[in-house]
């Protein structure tokens, strides 16, 4: 398959970029590890006339620790993130889920910026921002801006972003002593997620704290379970309780059918993947019952 | 555009439309046929080969995006008279049957081997997941593969970038 003809530049640095960007309307369009946008223009489902690519854009691609957040540049690779070992101390979420996305090759190429402004619906990295609580960083010609990432998905394919604006780097608050785990359910292993569900939490005292979870492709946009977040804040992790929060999980949500999962089933692999995703993240910390 | 890289070891230059994908700059251009299009998606891996030493889909990078960098395709990695390593244990362990996935699978396991020389069964398939073979199965692509890392922590092979 073979893509609409299109101009291309791969500019030597960020005003260059953004200066080549504002030049064609809202008709460029921004290159990075180009999986998720170049297979859109092969299908001819996005026919942008020029293409930006900051792949020389080196300063967007680093990952570091800033006071009391991580700081990860919109062009640092999946597979940067999987190697990282600031990521693997304070966002074990993030290590944990990484090589979950896509496979080894695609990981080499797609980047976390990337990911986040495709906002795909099923894509996993939408619905890990949101319950790590990232902010998203964009600049353009007209100044800096920034969104918590549940403001930034506003809708299938749907972000905030004008089309002279460009993602530079997402920020994430560091906890300590979490427990977190990202569970998602697929056919095969190079398919996206049927239903994903991200969960974090602090287990003190034998009694949960800050605890959030996020669903993966059940909506348009990723999707906090704030009633199952609201049972389980303050309390043991039994066994019961854990079964009945998730059973909450997917209270609300109307998924879109697909080819291989109706929406009954969706509702269902809500609750199962979210509970997984907790035992996996509280292990041991899980007690049988009252 | 005028762009040049270098495909295992050797220059090559040409006037592209931007749009050209890599697998076809390879295969057309280069006129290196070992690298294959299977899905043409993302999905299969028959394209793969290694972009600056590292496991790429060539099916879905655009010729520009490679220039001014290293390409190393089946062709580079070894010879009919000097097989790569991993190429003797396919071979040796029958790890192929039509062959069409091949190549990609040999340098997605190439790749695998360069993160982890000494990988457990899981790490094979893990690292083998973007590479579908839908005549032999699997069983005798991860006997190749141990085999090749125990060959390779004993002698490890030199590979024209």
């Amino acid at each position: 398959m073979i893509t609409a003809p299109f101009d291309y530049s791969a500019p030597p640095a960020l005003p260059e970029a953004l200066e080549l960007l504002a030049s064609r309307g809202d008709d460029g369009k921004v290159l990075a590890g180009g999986h998720s946008l170049l297979p859109l223009m092969k299908l001819r489902l996005a026919t942008p006339s020029l293409l930006v690519d900051l792949r020389r854009l080196e300063d967007l691609r680093f990952i570091r620790r800033v006071e009391d957040r991580i700081e990860i540049g919109a062009m640092t690779r999946y597979v940067d993130v999987e190697d990282s070992d600031v990521v693997a101390r304070d966002l074990p979420l993030l290590s944990q889920a990484v090589p979950l996305i896509g496979d080894a090759q695609v990981r080499n190429r797609g980047t976390i910026g990337g990911a986040v402004v495709h906002a795909d619906p099923a894509g996993d990295m939408p619905a890990l921002v949101c319950v790590l609580q990232a902010t998203i960083h964009a600049t353009s010609p007209r100044g800096e801006r920034s969104w918590p990432a549940e403001d930034f998905f506003q809708d299938i394919f749907t972000t905030p972003l004008e089309p002279d604006e460009i993602v530079t780097k997402l920020t994430f608050p560091i906890e300590p002593n979490v427990r977190q785990y990202y569970e998602k359910f697929r056919l095969r292993l190079c398919d996206w997620a049927i239903v994903g569900a991200a969960f974090t939490g602090v287990l003190e005292d034998g009694r949960l704290r800050s605890v959030r979870l996020a669903l993966a492709n059940v909506a348009p946009v990723p999707q906090r379970a704030r009633r199952a977040e609201e049972m389980l804040e303050g309390a043991e992790p039994t066994v019961t309780i854990l079964r009945a929060a998730c059973d909450l999980a997917a209270d609300g949500l109307d998924p879109t059918p697909e080819l291989q999962a109706s929406k009954e089933y969706k509702l269902h692999l809500a609750t199962v993947i979210s509970r997984r995703a907790m035992e996996h993240a509280l292990g041991n910390g899980v007690t049988a019952s009252h | 555009m005028r762009i040049s890289l270098t495909i295992n070891g050797e220059p090559h230059a040409a006037d592209v439309e931007p749009r050209l994908l890599l697998v076809h700059f390879i295969r057309r251009n280069a006129g290196l046929t070992g690298t294959h299009i299977g899905c043409d998606t993302t999905s299969c891996g028959s394209c793969t080969v290694l972009l600056n030493g590292e496991a790429v889909k060539s099916c879905t990078l655009l010729a520009v995006q490679a220039d001014g960098q290293k390409v190393t395709t089946i062709e580079g990695i070894g010879s009919i008279d000097n097989l790569h390593p991993v190429q003797d244990a396919f071979w040796e362990h029958h790890a192929l049957q039509c062959g069409f996935c091949t190549p990609g699978m040999i340098l997605a396991a190439v790749e695998l081997l360069r993160r982890k020389p000494d990988p457990s069964i899981d790490d094979i398939k893990r690292g083998l997941e973007g590479n579908l073979c839908r005549c032999t199965g699997y069983v005798n692509i991860i006997r190749a593969v141990q085999a090749a890392a125990e060959t390779m922590r004993e002698q490890p092979p030199v590979v024209a970038e």
